[in-house]
């Protein structure tokens, strides 16, 4: 049990990005614009000009009640949209489309690896909103001299998932983010890769004190640190008996601080009202349908891993907590032994490419089944195996020409048992010591033998074949 | 039909608050009129006080107030309850008539600037087509007599979707009037 001595309460707003649908969610203008020019997908609606109109993406409202389901939630039977009122430069319609009450869909949770295990944090609620312009600036946002506006991001669709106050860490905050994300991305309606694709706004209050909301947090990493700060902020201004009043901070992410931005008091009205333009849509009919589309989901694969394939849970939960990484090692497990498979696609290959900050799609499955395939015919090392690994993600090439230019073919026989005899005649004493009772003499005899196969010889034949001599020669 | 009493209160507080909305986007950044200033706050806020004129400052005000927080479920919301409880009027009332006939206004035409300085009395005149706007119903104005010289309009009002018979019944209150014929002298 988990004592959470400073009662830290941590709930999270999360606007996503539903990226991967082909328009945005009230015009029919693309959401394929992050390699073009500024301001070169908008039409009078997304610009908000005079005269034009919203009409709702069926598509949109599909993706959204199906990250409802995903999350638990219960879809609602109609849900409305409404106006937020804002003067804002990036919103161009002085309003936001976004749903106040009768959201899409609430009262959902997602279970995270918790401080003292499984742990469930609620979803208060999940709904639909459109996503304003971005604002360019020179530099810094304080230091432009101006800035430019670029409307291409102005309507897409977003989704914001707001969660019950339910996290007592920043580790756990984070963890949230990371299932959150990797929910959304085995849903197929999300790419958490492209810029904006999910941005978070956190509260946090401790004991005693009321709530911080902090906005500005452009990675899992930053929701962390800003959240850490703000614990021994608040604790600090308790501490010297002041009050930790409610209140919006900015999380500076360079000095990884968070500096106050309004009070309760310079809260905004919002003016929020049903919006006009668009009548209430009645969806209670639409989740079984979309429900039956749901993908397996993370903890449901991770489950499946363990059962189907015998790998340990701590392998499944790895292999299973990037799609892509999922799909890669099933693929993979399909031909080979699929521990062995485990190992080397989540212990090596999983870290190679994290040491280096790479994904997946820089390697190759064929690549990773050739290695396999040569280590279990006894054709390299394991410490060989490792090597074209890293000379792959480094160099490129081929398994078996990086084997061969390496010399990294793995020498056995007669040619490791003459090393061996040839050890144990220059290291007399070492054999003495071995004799002696000392078993770790063994290993200088062992590390003897690799250097004359130059690292190419089987450390556990190498081994045998020492004990095999030794106990021979007495 | 018992609510249309309070159709012209209802329907400046929707017009109104949907106004202050929609106007929200004339601020000067994508077209139309632009001052010289040199941060967002006070260029939006010169554009619009520069832009309009009063009778939409005082809408854009009025429904402001209406939106704002507090207020909501006492004007606006309360005014929507209003337009549904209105359009059910008139589809009762379409139960026994195809068409229903009223005045178009309370009164014939007033002077130019006569009512400038009194709002109030301004929208007043609109008592007798705004229950027609919030019920979404289709209506016709034809000229019906004069009174001092000056043409009298009559509405022929029909049932949802049904613009054929309104057209049909002005039709042929025309073909055997002549009231279309006269000009006002």
């Amino acid at each position: 049990m988990y004592e959470n001595p400073d009662g830290v309460m941590i709930g999270l707003e999360v606007h996503v990005q539903l990226n991967r649908l082909k328009t945005k969610v009230f015009c029919g203008c693309t959401t394929d614009y992050h390699n073009d020019p500024p301001n070169s997908h908008v039409c009078p609606v997304c610009l908000g000009l005079p005269g034009s109109l919203p009409v709702i993406n069926k598509k949109a409202v599909e993706a959204a009640i199906k990250v409802g389901l995903a999350l638990n939630c219960t879809v609602e039977e109609h849900t409305q949209f409404y106006r937020k009122n804002y003067y804002y430069p990036d919103l161009p319609k002085g309003f936001q489309i976004t749903q106040y009450d009768f959201p899409i869909s609430s009262g959902g949770y997602i279970t995270i690896e918790g401080e003292d295990g499984e742990h469930r944090v609620g979803i208060t609620r999940a709904h639909m909103e459109e996503d304003p312009g971005r604002l360019v600036h020179e530099g810094t946002i304080d230091k432009s001299k101006y800035t430019l506006i670029d409307y291409n991001r102005s309507g897409m669709a977003l989704l914001e998932v707001v969660s019950d106050p339910d996290m007592r860490s920043p580790k756990e905050a984070r963890r949230y983010l990371d299932k959150l994300r990797n929910i959304l991305e085995y849903l197929d309606i999300f790419d958490g890769d492209l810029e904006g694709a999910l941005r978070v706004d956190a509260n946090i209050s401790i004991m005693g004190g009321q709530r911080a909301e902090i906005k500005n947090i452009s990675s899992h990493k930053g929701a962390e640190r800003a959240l850490l700060f703000e614990i021994v902020r608040q604790k600090n201004v308790l501490r010297r008996g002041g009050v930790v009043v409610q209140e919006t901070r900015h999380f500076d992410e360079a000095r990884e601080i968070t500096l106050s931005m309004r009070s309760k008091e310079e809260a905004h009205d919002y003016r929020y009202f049903p919006e006009p333009d668009l009548v209430p849509l009645k969806i209670s009919g639409w989740a079984p349908a979309i429900k039956a589309t749901l993908p397996e989901l993370p903890d449901a694969r991770r489950l499946r891993f363990v059962e189907q394939y015998g790998i340990t849970d701590d392998h499944a939960k790895a292999l299973t907590s990037e799609l892509k990484f999922a799909i890669f090692y099933e693929d993979v497990a399909k031909k080979v032994d699929p521990k062995i498979a485990a190992v080397w696609v989540c212990d090596v290959l999983k870290g190679e490419l994290n040491y280096r900050d790479l994904t997946i799609e820089a390697f190759k499955k064929e690549h990773i089944l050739s290695v396999i395939d040569l280590l279990l015919n006894k054709k390299i090392t394991e410490d060989g195996a490792v090597d074209i690994i890293r000379t792959l993600l480094d160099k490129g090439g081929s398994p078996f020409e990086i084997m061969k230019e390496k010399g990294l073919l793995k020498v056995e026989g007669d040619i490791v048992s003459t090393a061996a005899e040839e050890a144990i005649k220059e290291n007399p004493r070492a054999v003495a010591d071995y004799r002696a009772g000392k078993e770790k003499a063994l290993n200088s005899l062992v590390g003897a033998v690799m250097k004359k196969t130059k690292g190419r010889a089987d450390a556990r034949t190498a081994r045998e074949m020492l004990l095999d001599i030794l106990d021979k020669g007495v | 039909m018992p609510h249309t009493k309070y159709a012209l209160s209802a329907y400046y507080i929707i017009a109104m608050s949907e106004a202050s909305s929609n106007l929200a986007r004339f601020d000067g950044m994508r077209y139309g009129l632009r001052t010289e200033d040199h941060d967002w706050h006070t260029t939006f806020s010169h554009v619009r006080a520069e832009g309009f004129g009063d009778e939409v400052k005082r809408r854009i005000l009025l429904g402001t107030y209406a939106l704002s927080a507090g207020y909501l479920d006492k004007y606006y919301l309360k005014a929507l309850k209003i337009r549904t409880l209105i359009k059910q009027d008139f589809e009762h009332a379409f139960k026994d008539a195809d068409v229903l006939i009223a005045p178009t206004m309370p009164y014939p035409a007033f002077k130019i600037g006569e009512k400038i300085d009194d709002p109030i009395s301004l929208y007043l005149a609109d008592v007798e087509t705004v229950p027609i706007n919030l019920a979404g119903v289709p209506s016709i104005s034809i000229p019906c007599g004069s009174s001092g010289g000056l043409p009298i309009g009559m509405q022929v009002i029909g049932k949802h979707f049904d613009e054929a018979a309104i057209l049909r019944t002005a039709y042929t209150f025309e073909e055997n009037t002549d009231f279309h014929k006269t000009e006002g002298s």
